[in-house]
């Protein structure tokens, strides 16, 4: 392989990890908040769906991938209203919220399936976005108030509600804009890296987002370099095959590693990093 | 956690919200009925955003089904996996192992029933008892990778029983392009068809595989007396009530929550030998086999509030729905996707109404 | 004195079914300690929430300065000068003291880093030792009580409340925090202290206000107020402080441990070379701040935990590390964790009661339940503990804390144990339901039980116990004979320090 194979194969790694890694770090902020998403691949699908079609109406794909992220932003408020306010099981909510949105994409989406999108963006611009994003997360997250308050909610939202931190809107916020950026993965998908709608483009890569979320320790720069290492794998299924290994095994490589990864991420931690209040529904006791 | 979401006590017209810690059977069966209703509501914005009348949709998936003794024949056809798989999760979610594999524990189900089918001669009498043995073991043992990975190291059952689910997905295709491709039908991605002693009597007229029907009731019943009636049952609920209360009082957790894993992986390992043996006679891509029963039983078993025999009356509901899909394929040119519409519909608001179950109106301020 | 800096008029609060707050007077002036004394379910908590913006008060008025408030949160309540120092403390472990003490406060950028100066000044101006850099989960008790009191004074606190501050701390910590109380009352600040422990109420105070069934029954200065005299405020009739201990009638040794060591559930060294014997009949009391190693004991005791050194026998035979075998062989366990760990709160009273011999005749037959069986045993057992139960079928969520500790008494004493392990039995229970956990266990050693009570209240471990331990750092003091030790010496091993 000389160097420019070499880089081409970087290239493509980086491309296939661009939409896990946005969705990894919308499921970051959510999460830091306290708040599991299961909804990623669904929220993925809608903000795919309705960033073609903006952009098929209207020839415009950046008013396109604005409006996917607003779809995912949506979708996202919807588990944040059933699992914050209503304070249902949170594991559940995601869950049917990843039927709902790929249900509701694979309807809406059926009479544009197939056709070629009128204008689509570059690959590269998103993934330096995608890395600019993580960077900026990461300051955020540790350097200001802001971020200071988003990791004390998800750690022990008593403590910040005594303070006169909003728990509510704070886990509002952050599975909103969790959505948001799990729309944005979806919008990558459809008017730039496929540019085009299929059912099911989203290919699971949010369930993938979910894992690397655990597997990065909820930490952005790291979530960068697992979701370009899961990029490889994507690459390498692809790349690998005509070289007589059988493609079944290369494609459900990502899969086995997935659980691989959460095994050992298991035998080393036992959950050290996960914020404390994950998965807890907060509501005001008596103190 | 099981604390009031609202503040009771609130009056509006002279009628309170009061929070019900212990609500009658009665309520819950309303609210659930409520949400149900609320889910179909939301699925006809759906639908008019698709550019259909809802009221078309619903006659579709009425008549379809409980319209005509077709439509009643194919309902019945989908509930026998629903009903397997459903009664499985139930015994699942009462153990706390959030199973959402069971599509991959069918097609394995399915690939053993295939594999004693096609290459494993037997007396034909054995044959398809052999072959539910061999699926129950596939599925069950499927299920105990995450089960043992749980109980191990406590991962997340969640995300390892949905990989396995892909995973299957390629192991089998696999299977059916290589070494198990068909000599008959050359070309196509199928194994041969099954012999005749593989393959399960039907309802003459309809592709109602009753034995499979039978074992789906049976089993709903024999985990109904586990959990209701036995002492494995009781250790059951305990771990999957208070799992600190079980190490407290020494019962083996790990072993609880693998049996549960088994039994739940079983069940849909069972419902996958039902179908290659009735509907496909032969093994195939497995998402043509499993077509999302595995995710839809999650609402079967959400529904059934814990109750495996309950799941029988729900997994007839959500069949309704699958057996409509169809015929909205076919009426309204939609995909078949539009399932997961309702399924997520029906989940979410169930899960949102959870809370209400414990609120009850009042004309009177208590005292 | 001068006017009141805070003055409460009238202030009731009704929940459904009882007033917790009745017509309360009270007033606070500037400079001084005023201890609020009462028993748990006094309405001291509600008080507390109200002042603090938790609760909002049905009835009555609050002044500060004069001027009447409406205390919106807890927020608002620091914003007009009224701090809390809760009891529990509510920090985020995994943050540092300056990230717990920028929450909300913090500037936009930096928030820890530019926080940490005021910490330093106040720290100093008050004698107030935190390191703003450690994470607040390697904090003692103590340490996080001060950041607490930092946070209050960072927001500018006039008003100190300090919700029984000295529950969790030794003696001598509770020392250094009365220091830091006269330093603060000298510069001017007024605070709250509730506590029911008489000793420190006297010792502090310049006043003492008495709630009893939520509404106050005295005043008086504390110069001039005895200790039998608020006690009889405080429960309504006069109490003795006897020893509750019969002489007992000890047996063979029923529990040996020698050279017990075991490892954290973080895999830290939590016991180090325990060794103890326990006869029939005798109760030994171990003494220590939580997180000495108590849990740790417990666990390896009751078959949780696996020993990493040492031995423990009884009767003369090695445990296993299982619980229900243990319990099999006479071990009984009364959990500190009533409704996380000694009951299944959405299961009924009747099923409770079978967590131990579910599937041992005659609660199982084979393998089938006997719904029967568990229904006379039900019966029998809420009739015996006098449970206080709609139904043998109610949900034991739905109890009381009291009943539910009746519950799990029931469960694990009914089969004659020969060994009880009995972690903090009367937390938190009222005084009827603590005087039957007490009865209850010292008529099970004059049957011949042997009692490792573990508990951090001194009281009730003195009046117990016939030999006393106190673990410190994962090894164990003692034990002593009950007439050796006191409080104070109790104390200072509870610290480090040598009886």
């Amino acid at each position: 392989m000389d160097s420019g194979e070499l880089l081409a194969a970087l290239g493509r790694s980086v491309a296939f990890g661009t939409p896990i890694l946005l969705a990894a770090l919308g499921e970051i902020l959510a999460e830091r908040s306290g708040v599991v998403n299961l909804g990623v691949e669904g929220m993925m699908a809608v903000g795919a769906l309705a960033a073609f079609v903006t952009t098929q109406t209207t020839g415009n794909p950046v008013l396109g991938v604005l409006v996917g992220i607003v779809a995912g932003g949506i979708a996202g408020m919807l588990h944040a209203f059933v699992s914050i306010t209503l304070r249902a099981n949170q594991f559940v909510s995601g869950l049917a919220l990843s039927m709902l949105g790929l249900g509701i994409a694979g309807l809406l989406g059926k009479r544009y399936e197939g056709q070629p999108l009128v204008a689509s963006l570059p690959e590269g611009v998103f993934s330096g976005l995608a890395i600019a994003l993580a960077l900026f997360l990461w300051l955020v997250l540790y350097l200001t108030r802001a971020g200071l308050t988003l990791r004390s909610v998800g750690e022990n939202p008593a403590a910040a509600d005594v303070l006169g931190v909003n728990v509510i809107r704070v886990r509002y916020l952050a599975v909103a804009l969790g959505g948001m950026f799990a729309g944005l993965a979806g919008a990558f998908l459809a008017v730039s890296y496929r540019s085009s709608w299929t059912e099911g483009m989203t290919n699971q890569l949010g369930w993938i987002a979910v894992a690397l979320t655990i597997f990065v320790a909820w930490d952005p720069i790291r979530a960068v370099f697992g979701a370009f290492f899961f990029g490889l794998l994507y690459y390498l299924a692809f790349a690998l095959q005509n070289s007589g290994i059988p493609s079944m095994f290369l494609q459900a490589l990502p899969y086995a590693l997935v659980i691989l990864v959460l095994a050992l991420v298991a035998l080393r931690r036992r959950q050290g990093a996960a914020p404390e209040a994950l998965g807890v529904p907060y509501q005001r006791g008596l103190r | 956690m099981n604390k009031p979401a609202f503040r009771s006590g609130r009056s509006v017209f002279g009628l309170r919200l009061e929070y019900d810690p212990s609500p009658p059977a009665r309520r819950v069966g309303l609210v659930l009925a409520l949400a149900i209703v609320a889910a179909f509501l939301a699925a006809s914005l759906i639908f008019w955003a698709y550019g259909v009348s809802p009221v078309e949709v619903y006659k579709t998936l009425l008549g379809d089904t409980l319209g005509s003794r077709v439509g009643l024949a194919e309902v019945l056809r989908r509930a026998i996996p629903l009903i397997l798989i459903g009664t499985g999760l139930t015994l699942a979610l009462r153990g706390q192992f959030f199973n959402i594999g069971a599509e991959g524990q069918m097609a394995m189900g399915a690939t053993a029933a295939a594999g004693v089918a096609l290459f494993v001669p037997l007396p034909p009498p054995l044959t398809l008892p052999v072959m539910f043995l061999a699926g129950f073991m596939a599925g069950g043992a499927y299920a105990l990778i995450a089960a043992w990975l749980k109980a191990r190291l406590g991962v997340n059952e969640i995300l390892t029983t949905l990989m396995l689910n892909y995973i299957a997905v390629y192991g089998v295709l696999y299977l059916v392009q290589g070494p198990w491709r068909g000599k008959s039908l050359f070309g196509f991605a199928f194994t041969d068809t099954f012999p005749p002693q593989a393959q399960l009597p039907t309802l003459p007229g309809t592709l109602v595989h009753w034995p499979t029907l039978i074992l789906g009731v049976v089993l709903a019943v024999l985990l109904q007396v586990l959990l209701t009636r036995t002492t494995l049952g009781y250790a059951v609920r305990v771990v999957g009530e208070n799992p600190k209360a079980a190490q407290y009082a020494g019962i083996p957790i790990a072993r609880v929550v693998l049996l549960v894993a088994l039994c739940s992986g079983g069940a849909a390992g069972l419902a996958g030998v039902g179908e290659v043996a009735s509907i496909h006679k032969k093994l195939l891509d497995p998402s043509q086999i499993t077509l999302g029963y595995g995710f839809t039983a999650l609402i079967v078993a959400y529904l059934s509030r814990g109750n495996p025999i309950l799941s029988v009356l729900t997994a007839l509901l959500m069949a309704v729905i699958f057996a409509g899909g169809d015929g909205m394929k076919i009426a309204f040119q939609m995909p078949f996707r539009v399932v997961d519409v309702f399924s997520g519909l029906i989940l979410l608001f169930i899960i949102a109404s959870e809370p209400l179950v414990n609120y009850r109106l009042r004309r009177k301020p208590h005292g | 004195m001068a006017e009141p800096l805070l003055q409460l008029r009238g202030i009731t609060k009704r929940f459904p079914g009882v007033v917790a707050n009745d017509r309360v007077d009270l007033e606070v002036y500037p400079g001084e300690v005023l201890a609020l004394l009462g028993e748990n379910g006094a309405g001291k908590s509600t008080l507390i929430s109200i002042l603090y913006g938790l609760y909002r008060p049905d009835e009555g008025e609050i002044r500060l300065e004069g001027q009447p408030i409406q205390i919106a949160s807890p927020r608002h309540a620091l914003e007009l000068g009224i701090g809390l120092v809760p009891q529990h403390p509510l920090l985020v472990g995994r943050h540092t003291v300056a990230e717990n003490l920028a929450l909300g406060v913090g500037a936009p950028l930096f928030p820890a880093q530019r926080i940490i100066p005021q910490i330093t000044r106040i720290s100093r101006a008050y004698g107030l030792q935190v390191d703003p850099k450690a994470q607040v989960h390697t904090l003692s008790p103590g340490e996080k009580q001060r950041v607490e009191i930092v946070r209050s004074l960072l927001g500018g606190a006039r008003v100190l409340i300090l919700d029984e501050p000295t529950s969790v701390l030794t003696p001598q910590e509770a020392e250094a925090l009365f220091g830091v109380m006269r330093e603060l009352r000298a510069a001017g600040r007024s605070l709250i202290f509730i506590s029911h422990k008489l000793e420190e109420v006297l010792g502090i105070a310049d006043r003492v206000v008495v709630l009893r069934r939520g509404k106050v029954v005295g005043g008086v200065a504390a110069q001039e107020a005895t200790k039998a005299q608020l006690a009889e405020l405080m429960v309504g009739r006069s109490v003795s402080f006897e020893r509750k201990r019969q002489a007992p009638s000890l047996g063979g040794v029923v529990l040996e441990v020698e050279g017990l060591a075991a490892r954290s559930a973080r895999g830290l060294e939590a016991l180090r070379g325990v060794s103890f014997q326990l006869r029939a009949g005798e109760v030994l009391g171990v003494a220590g701040v939580a997180g000495n190693g108590q849990s740790e004991l417990i666990e390896v005791l009751s078959g949780l935990r696996k020993a990493s050194r040492g031995a423990v026998r009884l009767e003369g035979q090695p445990i296993s590390a299982n619980p229900a075998q243990l319990f099999k062989a006479g071990v009984s366990h009364i959990p500190e964790d009533r409704l996380g760990m000694g009951t299944v709160p959405s299961m009924n009273v009747a099923e409770n009661l079978a967590l131990r011999e579910y599937d041992r005749p005659p609660l199982a037959r084979g393998l089938l339940l006997n719904p029967k069986a568990l229904e006379a045993q039900a019966r029998a057992q809420v009739r015996e503990y006098a449970v206080a139960t709609p139904s043998i079928y109610t949900p034991t969520r739905l109890l009381s804390g009291g009943n539910i500790q009746k519950v799990i008494l029931a469960r694990e004493l009914s089969g004659h144990p020969k060994l009880i392990l009995a972690v903090h039995p009367t937390y938190g229970l009222d005084i009827g339901a603590t005087e039957q956990v007490h009865r209850v266990l010292l008529e099970k050693t004059y049957q011949g039980a042997a009692v490792l009570l573990v508990s951090e209240d001194l009281e009730e471990i003195l009046s117990l116990s016939d030999q006393v331990a106190v673990l410190y750092h994962g090894e164990l003091k003692g034990p002593f004979p009950v007439e050796s030790v006191t409080r104070e010496s109790l104390g200072l091993l509870m610290t480090g320090g040598t009886a």
